[in-house]
């Protein structure tokens, strides 16, 4: 596991040019370049949120004004009173998330122990098949996981939404690197003292692979709160639906009415809230778990 | 069988929708692809410059419209670009009559020529209209990107250009700070100490992330489901797109299916010719013995990134 930290602590910034080297053209350069993108990536945000406190006739015909007049919390009312089953979505959501986070950190850890510490036939073959599976295409697969989904009599179930998520290739990989990274003598020694495959993996592998753990449940979390298409082929029942298909659906208008700006936006910006957070909390875990092995790569 | 025949060979309108998805998504393509490197390694690289103050809050500002959901900034990106949007009002403050982004098919290529008075769009030339080749009008095939599918451009542009300036900055970070100051020493300009010095340092990252750009972008699917569902005039269907609606709004599987199949072929062609171009790197960096795992290892970080990227 690759920790990269870009806040450099001061004592290696040492040998950076010093100020007087550079004119002040450079310096506001820079931010000004700095600022116009900060802009251009944060202002979307900014208008979702003011826009959806206007009215629809004012979110039409004035969308750039940031101030909203008159001041109007129709939208919301409207979205957390019941008039689309706004509830629903997010029951759907925490419940699909919840599940598939904590399975994917079960599973995973579980899987890429096994890959990386037990000896048995055909492991290399099956670390092969894996690394293989990521690299299938999701979109690719839209049209056989239903079939198969149909197929097993799950089609349009919970089991249906959270079981093809509940295990995935990369958190496998990312859990079989961390092991394969550090020592196994502390597991020899719990062997030694007599304990089992299990009970040494869950006591005394596990609390060891607490950073590795953490990017994987934010990796879940983010995925399956994100999640779209595979909703998208395996429910029908609108008692299914989860924020980020409902959220859809309503912008399609396949719920009916019409343009609805506000409405929409503030459903989006609450869809969104939840990664926002753990990405701020968790910014640095973001970083590394994008970047895992690019430094190899 | 038959389904692969009619993509292909009958020349009905399936064959004309699909070659008309493969035309869109590759202008998609040729665009996305070169913009987001270029803004992503412009970003890492503004970034990377130590003397700013405040880096890792703007590193997190470009970052973080990748991790958000794919749904949720589509009707972003739906509403400020709508008629009377916030970016048609942007565009007005400069004098500058808008587009009615959504509604407007017509490709840029085409709009071009009509500018210079090549052509005259509501008059396309015969020849060009008559000859087919595929299925599709040559005049078809020629006409670029249309409006509408520019906004998803800026769209994937924008939310993917984050996450690879992640990786241009993690590469940027290993290039050696002697090297670089040697070279400003010998008297070497920031164009030539950006092209002999970083670019090299840089390569295999650049290589990666435009891998992962075209793999990427042959899969744009929720965006277009959001913003256009494959119009104005079929402009913005992708294959991804009309593989999911001919399974589940038409109920043809197999020809759904079939789709999906292509579409994979090409992705899988385009990772073999990124491994083959990467080819004699590889060689001479990895040991004998450890050949087998490392490659595999790398492998799958690679699709690991890829991964989280569209995600």
């Amino acid at each position: 596991m690759s920790a990269i930290d870009y806040g450099l602590p001061a004592d290696l910034e040492m040998n950076k040019p010093k100020k007087s080297h550079l004119g002040w053209f450079k310096y506001l350069g820079g931010y000004a370049v700095l600022l116009f993108f900060a802009m251009v990536y944060l202002y979307p945000f900014v208008i979702q949120l003011s826009n959806s406190f206007k009215t629809d006739a004012q979110a039409a015909q004035d969308p750039l004004t940031l101030k909203p007049d008159p001041f109007s919390t129709a939208a919301w009312e409207k979205l957390l009173g019941g008039s689309v089953p706004f509830d629903v979505w997010m029951k759907n959501s925490i419940i699909v998330a919840l599940f598939v986070t904590f399975g994917r950190v079960f599973f995973d850890s579980m899987a890429g122990y096994a890959l990386s510490r037990l000896h048995f036939r055909g492991r290399d073959s099956l670390s092969f098949a894996i690394v293989a599976m990521m690299a299938v295409p999701g979109v690719v697969l839209l049209i056989p996981k239903f079939l198969v989904l149909k197929g097993l009599g799950i089609w349009d179930t919970y089991p249906a939404m959270i079981l093809p998520l509940i295990i995935d290739a990369s958190g496998i990989f990312i859990m079989k690197q961390f092991f394969e990274s550090v020592s196994p003598s502390m597991e020899e020694a719990a062997r030694i003292d007599g304990a089992g495959v299990f009970r040494t993996f869950w006591s005394v592998v596990l609390p060891m692979a607490k950073p590795a753990l953490i990017t994987l449940t934010i990796l879940s979390f983010q995925g399956s709160w994100n999640e779209f298409t595979h909703f998208l082929v395996a429910t029908q029942s609108p008692s299914l639906n989860t924020l980020t298909k409902g959220v859809a659906q309503l912008t399609t208008g396949q719920l009916g009415g019409g343009q609805m700006f506000p409405l929409k936006l503030a459903a989006a910006f609450i869809a969104t809230i939840p990664t926002a957070i753990v990405f701020i909390i968790f910014q640095r875990r973001f970083v590394q778990g994008a970047n895992e092995g690019a430094d190899k790569g | 069988m038959d389904n692969y025949k009619e993509l292909f060979v009958d020349g009905g309108l399936t064959q004309k929708d699909f070659m008309t998805t493969l035309r869109n998504n590759f202008y998609y393509v040729l665009i996305v692809v070169p913009c987001q490197t270029i803004l992503a390694l412009f970003l890492a690289m503004v970034v990377n410059q130590k003397f700013l103050k405040g880096r890792s809050f703007f590193r997190s500002a470009f970052y973080f419209p990748s991790v958000t959901s794919s749904v949720a900034i589509s009707v972003v990106f739906l509403f400020i670009f709508q008629n009377t949007g916030a970016v048609n009002a942007m565009l007005a403050k400069f004098g500058i009559t808008g587009p009615n982004w959504f509604a407007d098919a017509r490709g840029l290529i085409h709009i071009f020529l009509e500018r210079i008075g090549v052509v005259d769009l509501a008059n396309p030339p015969t020849a060009l209209v008559d000859h087919t080749v595929m299925g599709l009008p040559v005049w078809e095939w020629i006409a670029g990107p249309s409006v509408a599918m520019c906004t998803i451009m800026i769209l994937s542009i924008w939310t993917t250009s984050g996450t690879f300036m992640l990786m241009f900055l993690a590469a940027l970070q290993d290039v050696s700070n002697e090297v670089d100051e040697a070279a400003m020493v010998d008297g070497a300009g920031r164009w030539q100490r950006f092209r002999y010095v970083t670019l090299p340092a840089i390569k295999p990252t650049l290589f990666l992330v435009i891998t992962l750009g075209l793999i990427g972008t042959w899969q744009v699917f929720d965006q277009v489901y959001i913003m256009s569902q494959g119009g104005p005039a079929k402009t913005t269907l992708t294959p991804a797109y009309l593989s999911y609606t001919k399974g589940f709004s038409e109920f043809e599987y197999g020809v759904g299916a079939a789709i999906a199949f292509c579409l994979f072929l090409i992705i899988m062609v385009m990772t073999l010719i990124q491994k083959w171009v990467m080819r004699d790197k590889d060689a001479a960096k990895l040991k004998k013995s450890q050949k087998a795992q490392d490659r595999l290892t790398a492998d799958a970080q690679k699709e690991l990134i890829r991964q989280e990227v569209s995600e």
